[in-house]
């Protein structure tokens, strides 16, 4: 942002469920134009954090603020133009399963714009060529390998140019090669769109490739937020065997 | 001190009396029934705002006047038609033991236009429709097709639910039309074609007894009927976690609690017509 102040500013997030508190004065900025990834275990509350990024949840207590606008107290309809900002990529890809590709990816679009059937056409068409894919626009998600159904997510996500595309675990149940090309996807997005991303991961490998900066999520709150080559050099307890995991003990 | 841990430690475990464990399965029955009514009422009330809000999506209605009404045609006629037959033939051999054989068309006909033209094919929107609809929300559900769908700035409610709610409650009364007509030729042809009633005894007898009210009051109810069991189906399928199983049981709790309300609601419509 021109003013230098984040694109998503988390402060002193609580959300508890039942009795188990999830996010516990959680902190976060999130610079404009960045690769921020959120790294943690698996319950740790990462799904939760980003839910509330986008309105999805509402906090016990605490402020999501998306370009300096608090979304908390937002009704549903302050809402729905808050989240034109946004894309989201999730985790099983969520891609409704009565569409064809085609029909997915054009979706926002018919929904939000007024676009002819001919310039819809050539948006999708331009999007799914950029996640590298051709010729399966009258394809259905079922016939899709989990892969080939991120990139129609991300497709979906960016089609109409959001601000900031969140991903919800990309890389999860994914082999190795096409976990890169998930990576080099978000990285594509970066680059060519200019968007600010937050992914959110407990792959360590793919967080590393993708990330300008990583927070660490651990006990409800951000432990560690940095560049991932300081990261590596934390002392937190926790973060130092995370990484240990990946990058063994030395 | 340690005797009596080391006796406790011996004793098995107490099982809870049969009078405790009926006590508390009745009560956990109560429960979800209340936390289902409260629940259906908030979500009618969320889809009653979302109506009314632009834009309005006239091609996902006509689908769902498609899925619910075209589709249920031929179960409510053949339903409907069987059912007056089966009505008209026992009514029949009670009738003729007093030589009233004439009622029958009446009888027939007053009984499917008021009560089993709405309830029936209220079952059958329940069985055909009402299953798919919890089991499609489900499935959206768990697999965040819903959550997509709000990240999209579109609201669930408003792009799922409110298209199949007014589906339920237009397509019910043109479905329970149907089956009234269906109802009372199965009725006509038992008595007329296989019992040998005459074609003007028929048609006099239930013009004289059967009036637009009856059938005003079944259209009624058939109203009703659908926006109950259609609303009922949504908030299972909404609601749904929990993966495959948690929507398989949410299928089970909305059909059981669909048929139920359908009873309890023709009861208390009833009062209020009579």
């Amino acid at each position: 942002m021109a003013d230098g102040s984040p694109m998503i500013s988390v402060r002193d997030l609580y959300r508890s469920f039942g009795e188990h508190e999830v996010l516990s004065g959680l902190n976060l900025d999130i610079e404009a134009g960045t690769t921020s990834v959120i790294l943690g275990g698996s319950g740790s509350g990462k799904t939760v954090l980003i839910k509330h990024m986008i309105g999805l949840l509402k906090p016990d207590r605490g402020e999501v603020l998306v370009e300096g606008e608090d979304i908390v107290p937002l009704g549903d309809r302050e809402l729905e133009r808050v989240r034109r900002k946004f894309g989201m990529v999730f985790q099983g890809s969520a891609l409704f399963d009565s569409m064809s590709v085609y029909e997915n990816v054009a979706f926002p679009l018919r929904e939000h714009t007024d676009l002819s059937e001919r310039e819809i056409r050539e948006r999708v068409a331009g999007k799914l060529a950029l996640v590298d894919l051709h010729g399966i626009e009258e394809k259905y998600p079922a016939d899709l390998s989990g892969g080939m159904r991120k990139r129609v997510g991300l497709a979906r996500a960016i089609v109409r140019d959001p601000k900031i595309v969140l991903y919800d675990e990309p890389t999860t149940g994914l082999d190795p090669i096409t976990t890169d090309y998930v990576d080099d996807m978000i990285l594509t997005a970066k680059r060519r769109l200019g968007v600010t991303s937050v992914v959110i991961s407990h792959d360590v490998a793919s967080s590393f490739k993708v990330a300008d900066r990583i927070a660490f999520l651990y006990d409800g709150k951000i432990v560690a937020h940095s560049p991932p080559a300081e990261l590596r050099r934390s002392t937190h307890p926790v973060v130092e065997r995370f990484l240990s995991t990946w990058f063994g003990k030395n | 001190m340690t005797g009596r841990m080391a006796s406790q430690a011996d004793t098995p475990p107490r099982r809870a009396s049969p009078v405790a464990v009926a006590v508390e399965w009745v009560g956990s029955l109560v429960l979800e029934g209340v936390r289902t009514f409260f629940g259906v009422l908030a979500l009618a009330g969320s889809v009653g705002r979302w109506m009314i809000r632009p834009p309005f999506r006239v091609e996902n209605l006509f689908a769902q006047f498609d899925f619910v009404g075209v589709g249920s045609v031929l179960i409510v006629a053949l339903t409907g038609l069987f059912t007056g037959m089966v009505f008209a033939t026992q009514s029949w051999s009670a009738f003729e033991r007093f030589g009233a054989e004439s009622l029958v068309g009446p009888t027939v006909a007053i009984t499917i236009t008021r009560e089993l033209a709405p309830v029936l094919s209220a079952l059958m929107i329940t069985m055909r429709a009402g299953s798919a609809t919890c089991t499609e929300l489900g499935t959206m559900r768990v697999t965040e097709q819903v959550d997509a769908l709000e990240t999209m700035a579109v609201s669930p409610v408003q792009y799922l639910l409110v298209p199949r709610i007014l589906a339920g409650v237009l397509m019910g009364p043109l479905l329970a039309m149907l089956f009234d007509t269906a109802g009372v030729f199965g009725g006509f042809a038992i008595a007329v074609l296989v019992k040998g009633l005459s074609v003007g005894t028929f048609v006099l007898r239930t013009q004289d007894i059967v009036g637009p009210d009856d059938v005003v009051e079944g259209l009624v109810k058939a109203a009703v009927f659908g926006l109950a069991v259609m609303l009922i189906a949504c908030h299972h399928g909404y609601y749904a976690s929990g993966g495959a199983k948690g929507v398989g049981q949410a299928t089970t709790r909305a059909m059981v609690s669909s048929a139920v309300s359908v009873f309890i609601l023709d009861y208390f419509l009833g009062l209020l017509f009579h």
